[in-house]
């Protein structure tokens, strides 16, 4: 075999063999505006100059705002031991080990990763883990339809937005069918999945339903009938697939609970720090049963000939890079590091600590819920919430920006992600966490009193 | 020397044709390339499978192999033996590791398939 790079008649022959113009055409999917135009960049510096330089740029954002922001990625205090650990240079420039049984260490990281999602979900099996809570929950719908092969599956619209869009983009190459479940208009249960319409869904005998995914606490905050959503996809043959938030399994029902066949979530409350939107952490479990349908890496422990504890690499066989396109996922890679930090945190913090965690975040998100009505600021939904839920404001949009220059992030203007629901116009979703002091609810509280008071006049 | 009444396909499965049933199962020479056999998914009884076409998986430490039905018709009965005990498939592939019985919708079909000097040939030259 050559090892020198291609020449022009080699990839005017490869072209040809798979029926291609050029090789831009291979690109075609990429949409125009995210196409790049070349890079723009200036000549060498020194280090000195290049640190100052990219100093300059990293002040540009903004670390000092008070932050009330969820929606997916929340703040967490994590022990200092989690950052000093995963500085040790086996752990943080080690790639994932082609030989992995050399590794042991590594593999046995990764083991005791699984070991504690499979604790805190009730489930069985766990992945070496995988990019986000968005990619994992697509991998989790694309198990219930290689499990049932059926090519259907429903979707609340109460799931993040960006993990349904996610979903729909896996699917589209699949020749699948995700359907959005609608949430429930008004009464006790406004805001929720619709049961009703669910079930409805559900019993179309033409479109059988693979599976069903509604997560809990949703994305709006609020928790969801997940032992009825159970039921109902069970009794159509569908799978059920939860889509959960971590640190909120010490305090609320896991999926084992209400007999969820796949979980799947994002590791970044678990000690990962919000940089800017990544690397998160993807978690997927599942019951023992569709261990050979679940994607991604699956460390085990064995005996050695000497009988000796170690860890290997199982199931291997499945993945993309032997299965090719009969595998269970075209990637065939896990975030290692994240995942260790993600067990470093738990290991650090305990069970005990974990619960106090969501237990304090419930607290505050009630004394913030209080505070906002105390200003005439009241939550959209009347039912249960966690940390995290959406309030009315007139002019969300507006008052954001403004609470921005107050020092103050106001979480999340809904109509940004959910335009098309005009109930979620004037909203705002906020969360609270343990790092959420009494003095920034005052804040926030006291900002939003007078920036709608100035609006009024 | 491969048993001379039965018939094989190219992808190493053989079929014991007994009227119109058809019984299923992999080669020895397929067992030893495939190495030890951890599990084996069969398909749905009832199921109505075609000719040729995937219809289960045989899974070694080494390769998740598909498996492919040599008639196409209607699966009557598998092998429940080999839910616990993939292993028969490397012991006693032509035996005890039989898989499936397929009820065969097109006796045609058969003419398809590989005769046992035809198989022989065909593992020779591999």
């Amino acid at each position: 075999m050559a090892y020198g790079p291609h020449t022009t008649e080699d990839r005017a022959r490869m072209l040809k063999a798979i029926g291609v113009d050029s090789v831009d055409d291979l690109f075609a999917d990429i949409p125009p505006s995210l196409r790049s135009t070349g890079l723009n960049l200036p000549p060498p510096e020194s280090e000195v100059e290049l640190s100052a330089r990219l100093r300059t740029l990293a002040d540009r954002n903004r670390v000092d705002l008070v932050s009330f922001l969820g929606a997916g990625a929340y703040r967490h205090f994590t022990p200092a031991v989690v950052d000093q650990l995963l500085l040790r240079g086996e752990f943080y420039t080690a790639y994932t080990p082609y030989q992995p049984e050399i590794s042991q260490g590594t593999l046995q990281t990764i083991y005791e990763y699984q070991s504690m999602m499979a604790e805190l979900t009730g489930l069985d099996v766990v992945s070496a883990s995988h990019y986000d809570g968005a990619s994992a929950t697509a991998e989790g719908a694309l198990m219930s339809c290689r499990a049932s092969r059926r090519d259907r599956v429903l979707i609340s619209r109460s799931v993040h937005p960006h993990y349904r869009q996610t979903l729909c983009t896996y699917f589209a190459g699949a020749s699948l069918v995700a359907d959005e479940i609608p949430l429930v208009a008004d009464g006790p249960a406004a805001g929720t999945t619709d049961l009703v319409a669910l079930e409805r869904m559900l019993a179309d005998a033409d479109r059988p339903v693979a599976g069903v995914v509604v997560a809990n606490p949703s994305f709006l905050g609020l928790l969801e009938p997940m032992a009825e959503v159970g039921r109902l996809a069970h009794a159509a043959g569908a799978l059920f697939v939860s889509v959960v938030e971590p640190v909120s399994l010490a305090v609320l029902a896991p999926p084992r609970e209400y007999d969820a066949d796949i979980a799947a979530g994002d590791g970044q409350p678990l000690g990962l720090p919000l940089s800017y939107g990544g690397p998160y952490l993807g978690i997927l479990a599942c019951r023992e049963a569709l261990v050979r349908q679940i994607p991604g890496r699956l460390v085990g422990m064995t005996a050695d000939v000497d009988g000796r504890r170690a860890f290997v690499m199982t199931l291997r066989a499945r993945e993309q890079d032997i299965r090719r396109e009969k595998a269970s996922s075209n990637i065939c890679t896990n975030q290692a590091l994240c995942a260790l930090a993600a067990a470093m945190y738990l290991a650090a913090i305990g069970p005990h600590g974990l619960r106090d965690v969501a237990a304090l975040g419930a607290a505050r998100a009630a004394e913030l819920e209080a505070a906002l009505a105390a200003v005439g600021v009241r939550r959209l939904h009347p039912g249960p919430y966690l940390n995290e839920f959406a309030v009315r404001v007139p002019g969300a949009a507006r008052v954001h920006a403004r609470l921005v220059e107050w020092g103050i992030l106001a979480g999340l203007p809904l109509a940004r992600v959910l335009p098309d629901d005009p109930s979620l116009a004037d909203a705002l979703l906020v969360c609270a966490t343990e790092v959420t002091t009494p003095e920034d609810i005052a804040a926030f509280a006291a900002a939003l009193d007078e920036e709608l008071a100035g609006a009024a006049r | 020397m491969v048993p001379n009444d039965l018939r094989y396909t190219k992808e190493h499965e053989w079929v014991r044709i007994e009227g119109d049933l058809a019984t299923v199962g992999i080669t020895e020479y397929a067992a030893e390339q495939l190495g030890d056999i951890v599990f084996v998914e069969l398909p749905d009884l009832g199921r109505s499978v075609t000719q040729f076409a995937a219809v289960g998986v045989i899974e070694s430490v080494k390769a998740v192999s598909d498996l492919f039905a040599p008639v196409g018709g209607e699966v009557v009965e598998t092998n429940a033996e080999l839910a616990d005990k993939p292993e028969l498939l490397n012991s006693d592939p032509m035996g005890q590791g039989w898989m499936l019985r397929i009820k065969v919708a097109d006796r045609a079909q058969v003419d398809r398939l590989l005769d046992p000097a035809a198989y022989e040939a065909l593992t020779s030259e591999a």
